[in-house]
């Protein structure tokens, strides 16, 4: 019992359990049929959730006002380069994925530069950038559609064990993200500026600095997600970030991560990320349209945020 | 006088050089862009981004955020395609409601504390899934009105600038000049001492939010008289250029300050961005950086101000 | 407003008390505003002066007490009720809306100024107002209120709370209104309150300079410790017996003070005179400096100064050399979502962790070494920093401070709202700490602790206007400097 209890208490449980009931929901319709392909599509595309939405939750951990609106430009842009920069050639898988990082480096860099520099809040700084890191991508690209190398290919849409890869990278950066985040100084810096900035830069937290790097793991983060998307689904297109520019908020914010800031949690993540997923092919096999679909997101995300109450009361 | 110029002043003139500026630079490439036609064609499609943009300014006012500006319009050109142009009344209505959800999302928001920007986030797919249910494929037809209004050739000036002109002017005096657009402006700059002063912020917030939403409201279906007809994803880039537009025009996030003139020419500014590159023949690929790139050059310039100004306040 | 029968209160306070936790801000207060008198308003940091505005101005409802308007009984007093009695205030933190006009300002204050050419007439109203309190004062009513400078916001406020529109303004409370004008301006104003007096008006007058508080009242109340401790008219008093009255009843035990030989020395913080005037701050190895004077004259600025000087924004600096104690603590001290632990260690948690990851065992025996030392009362260290008491969360951010390696630290008016047992505790700490060899930079509202250092700089309108040693630092010498020092 006492397991259940202490359960209960944690934010990301919920997500879980949300997901867990649509997913048994979806299944009990089909008559069973589906439970594996069901399953595996769900980690899949989770799996790129759960990528953009850890870089966007340290971001969004820093306190109020900050978030990134750059993700889904700096997809586009990191999976267009990377794919054009390894013409199909298996020898440079890594290199490539190397091209990938640098370019969410520099993104991240530029994006905290125009805050710093300009003084202007995350929201329009990240903004504008994204126009520039879009255009750049539409540049590159010229309307071709490059494959990626075979090899990587093969490695993003395939499973061991009946899991799919790009789930066991998104587990891998996850452990990491959360010893990151639990363990490490680094970790308690972002959630202390996230609390009160004033407050950290009182105890002597290098506020400017840890928030710089903070910029520079999210774009990092949302440049290897484009990598990995872009040769799933056998090319890059244009507007293959879109959807993730309020995807990546939406599984931070229903994952229990506090929007106030100082307060993070990789594992509702996933829940949240699955979760989306699942209510979507709920929907779908229920035969609701997409209408329904999207309305549904927009109720859960707000009665989640009602729900989870506001701002911290120390702030405002 | 210590000072030449009040700041608001100060603070319209950055936006209204640029857009000469690049006026001039238009006129300079394509000088048939100098006619009636050519202006027209210009700034056809800024007037509802200006309308839209005056939205979002509404919401900044008291220092919140609408990140469902774009899903909201497109909504509303959705309505205005279909019911507002078959049926009438029930197009109203439809509308009426959608003021209405606006006032509630100020009430939520302001008694539960929330961060407008996951609300509107939230609202933002409720848009979307109503304008797919709406219309699901792109269609529908322009209400006659709203059509005849928007192709109208008044004598001497185009339209779109008549159009731009009064949505500035109308917005000026109800934010800037009426007593009610005083206290909006106040709960944006001091709440407490607004609050001392016996006035109700919860509903200045809702007033804001309804406002707002009757501005937006408007856009759909000038966009719509426009386009002729409508799709779920007609404006989704409104959102991200209403934000620019008010901060362009010199607005700022916080602190109740914003120009509803300034918004207006920072709508026309964005607008016109697309087309002076295509004049100077970059590829279109580039339009989207150039609204960004000059979005930041803009900042720059402003920031550059502020600091000049400071110093000689200092000194 | 000559309606109003003769010497029937404008406003009547009975036995008001307010408490804020362990701390009576108000223990029983009563203060009667008559018709056509002013009432001048004193007393030393956290005497009571401002609670007692608040409650005046119906901001603040006492928890025991009734309030009588015009000798009417006002059972639900409030803001518009008092606003309806013609009570207006002029706040000492500036109040006004920085982006609005001086008009939309003057309109946000009157809520009846609407309709059409409401413009021309608050325009009309404020301007008038102007002019005849601040003759010649050059403010432009359709200027925005951000591009003022201090001082023309302060005469824009007061200028608003003394103009009419639809009730009669009756009682204006001015806390501090002279603060930023300069000398002609505060004539002007003064000379506008006496005038404003004679026709009837009532005014609270809260000012630290005496003078002022002498020249203008009819009637001098001194508060302490959330009470009134006198009550006579203007002329029985001169600055001297007014700074008395201000002082303590209770004769304080002085301990015995090391009067350090500081010549030659290296100071280990120091920051010169502020833009060239008043003395330099600087701070030496051992010992305990305090910083007094009224609260809001720089103190805390110069603190802040001097530990944003002293560590980076950009990396952290490998050995620390200040640390800071924050007197606000839910601003900018204690991190709300946080456990004790994690709020006690996170100003040093590099020198607890090893390549970046942080060492818990290392954390935890920090954590229960600091809980026993300075006696945190929990069961467990691992509780929510919420859970505590005020003056337990404030212990944690003292040994926060104290864990640090860091050679000074800088306190920032840390004991506010703790109560007594605890400040025994912290002072004891802070000695033995001191003998140890660190510098302690101590700003405090009360008087008993700024008696505990051993040297004092006195504050007055963001300088440093005396430097007391030893056994000079009195309470008598403190007043005298932090009151006086504004007539010169």
């Amino acid at each position: 019992m006492n397991i259940f209890a202490s359960l209960s208490r944690k934010p990301w449980i919920w997500s879980f359990v949300a997901a867990f009931v649509v997913w048994i929901a979806t299944i009990l319709f089909t008559g069973g049929t589906s439970a594996i392909g069901l399953s595996q599509a769900a980690l899949t595309f989770a799996a790129f959730s759960i990528l953009v939405g850890i870089g966007q939750m340290f971001v969004i951990t820093l306190g109020p006002g900050n978030i990134d609106l750059c993700v889904p430009a700096t997809m586009t842009l990191a999976g267009t380069i990377a794919l054009k920069f390894m013409q199909v050639d298996n020898s440079l898988i890594l290199p490539g994925l190397v091209v990938a990082v640098a370019i969410g480096a520099v993104v991240g860099m530029g994006n905290f530069a125009l805050i710093k520099l300009l003084q202007i809040p995350p929201i329009i700084a990240t903004l504008s950038m994204s126009f520039i890191v879009q255009s750049t991508a539409i540049w590159t690209n010229r309307g071709l559609r490059i494959k990626p190398p075979q090899a990587l290919a093969k490695f993003t849409t395939e499973t061991t064990i009946g899991i799919p890869h790009v789930a066991l990278v998104a587990l891998v950066l996850s452990v990491f993200a959360f010893i990151l985040l639990q363990k490490t100084v680094y970790g308690r810096w972002i959630a202390a500026i996230g609390q009160s900035n004033r407050a950290a830069r009182m105890a002597g937290i290098p506020v400017d600095g840890t928030r710089f790097v903070t910029y520079i793991l999210c774009a990092v983060l949302a440049a290897f997600c484009g990598y990995l998307l872009a040769s799933f689904s056998g090319g890059a297109a244009l507007n293959m970030g879109s959807e993730y520019l309020l995807m990546s908020i939406a599984v931070v914010v229903i994952g229990g991560t506090a929007v106030a800031g100082g307060n993070s949690n990789v594992a509702g993540i996933w829940g949240a990320s699955l979760f989306m997923f699942l209510v979507v092919s709920m929907l779908n096999t229920y035969g609701a349209g997409a209408g329904i679909r999207l309305i549904m997101t927009g109720l859960i995300i707000i009665a989640v945020i009602v729900a989870a109450g506001g701002r911290n009361p120390n702030q405002r | 006088m210590k000072r030449a110029l009040p700041s608001d002043s100060i603070r319209l003139l950055i936006p209204a050089l640029s857009l000469t500026i690049l006026l001039i630079a238009v006129f300079y490439l394509q000088p048939r862009a100098m006619s009636y036609v050519g202006l027209n064609l210009l700034f056809n499609l800024a007037v509802p981004i200006a309308l839209a943009t005056i939205a979002q300014m509404l919401i900044m006012t008291v220092n919140d955020l609408d990140l469902s500006m774009g899903t909201f319009v497109s909504f509303v050109a959705c309505v205005a395609a279909t019911f507002l142009q078959a049926t009438p009344v029930i197009g109203v209505l439809i509308l009426v409601a959608a003021i209405a959800t606006y006032a509630a999302l100020g009430v939520l928001i302001h008694v539960r504390t929330l961060p407008s920007i996951v609300v509107t986030l939230g609202m933002s797919f409720v848009w979307g899934g109503l304008a797919v249910l709406i219309l699901p494929a792109p269609g529908g037809h322009a209400p006659e009105w709203a059509r005849a209004v928007m192709i109208s050739r008044p004598p001497l000036v185009p339209m779109a600038i008549i159009a731009c002109v009064v949505i500035a002017m109308v917005a000026h005096f109800v934010i800037m000049r009426s007593s009610i657009g005083v206290i909006l402006r106040g709960v944006g700059g001091n709440a407490r001492s607004v609050e001392r002063a016996g006035w109700s912020i919860l509903g200045a917030r809702a007033a804001t939010y309804a406002l707002a939403a009757f501005f937006a409201i408007l856009a759909g279906i000038s966009l719509v008289g426009l386009t002729t007809s409508a799709d779920a994803n007609i404006a989704l880039r409104y959102t991200l250029l209403s934000i620019a537009g008010v901060i362009l025009g010199g607005g700022e996030f916080t602190g109740g300050r914003v120009s509803p003139i300034g918004a207006v020419i920072g709508a026309l500014t964005l607008t016109l961005a697309g087309s002076f590159l295509s004049f100077l023949r970059i590829s279109p690929d580039w339009q989207i950086g150039a609204q960004g790139a000059i979005l930041i050059v803009v900042l720059g310039l402003r920031l550059l101000l502020n600091r000049l100004e400071n110093r000689e306040k200092r000194s | 407003m000559t309606a109003i029968p003769l010497r029937k209160a404008v406003i009547e306070v009975a036995d008001a008390k307010v408490s804020f936790g362990a701390v009576k801000a108000l223990d029983g207060v009563t203060m009667r505003i008559l018709p056509g008198e002013c009432v001048g308003l004193v007393g030393h940091n956290g005497a009571g002066k401002s609670t007692i505005v608040n409650v005046i101005n119906g901001g603040l409802s006492p928890h025991q007490g009734t309030i009588a308007c015009g000798g009417e009984p006002m059972p639900r007093y409030g803001i518009a009720a008092a606003r309806a009695n013609g009570v207006r205030c002029v706040f000492q933190e500036l109040s006004l809306c920085p982006n609005l006009t001086v008009i939309e300002n003057t309109r946000v204050m009157h809520r009846t100024l609407a309709g059409w050419g409401w413009r021309q007439r608050a325009a009309r109203i404020i301007g008038d107002k102007l002019d005849e309190i601040f003759p010649g004062h050059g403010i432009d009513p359709t200027g925005v209120v951000g591009d003022l400078s201090i001082a023309e916001r302060q005469m824009v406020e007061i200028a608003t709370a003394f103009s009419q529109v639809a009730q009669p303004v009756k009682l204006v409370i001015l806390d501090e209104p002279t603060s930023s004008l300069d000398a002609t301006l505060a004539t002007q104003l003064l000379g506008y309150v006496r005038s404003f007096v004679e026709t009837g008006g009532s005014v609270i007058f809260i000012s630290h300079i005496l003078g002022e508080i002498l020249s203008t009242s009819d009637r001098i109340v001194v508060m302490k410790d959330g009470k009134v401790v006198t009550d006579r008219p203007a002329g029985e008093f001169d600055e001297h017996s007014l700074v008395a009255a201000m002082g303590s009843v209770v004769k304080g035990r002085d301990q015995e003070k090391r009067v350090k030989e500081t010549a030659g020395l290296t100071p280990r913080l120091s920051q010169s005179s502020r833009r060239g005037k008043g003395l330099p701050f600087q701070a030496f190895p051992g010992e305990i400096i305090g910083l007094a004077g009224l609260g809001g004259h720089g103190q805390t600025d110069t603190l802040v100064n001097l530990y944003l000087g002293r560590t980076g924004s950009w990396f952290r600096r490998p050995e620390a050399q200040v640390a800071f104690i924050a007197g606000d603590r839910a601003l900018n001290g204690v991190f709300p979502l946080w456990s004790i632990l994690k709020n006690l260690t996170i100003a040093d948690l590099p020198g607890l962790s090893r390549s970046g990851i942080v060492s818990e065992p290392a954390e935890a025996d920090v954590g229960q070494a600091w809980k026993e030392r300075i006696e945190i009362r929990t069961q467990n260290v691992g509780n929510p920093i919420l859970s505590l008491s005020g003056g337990n969360q404030q212990k944690v951010l003292f040994a926060r401070a104290l864990a640090t390696p860091a050679p000074a630290v800088l306190m920032d008016d840390p004991m506010r709202g703790v109560d007594i047992g605890t400040k025994q505790e912290v002072y004891a700490i802070l000695r033995a700490e001191a003998d140890k060899g660190r510098t302690f930079v101590w700003y405090s509202t009360e008087m008993d602790e700024v008696r505990l250092c051993d040297r004092v700089y006195v504050f007055n309108n963001g300088i440093i206007v005396a430097e007391l040693k030893g056994d000079d630092v009195t309470e008598k010498n403190i007043l005298a400097a932090s009151f006086m020092g504004a007539a010169a």
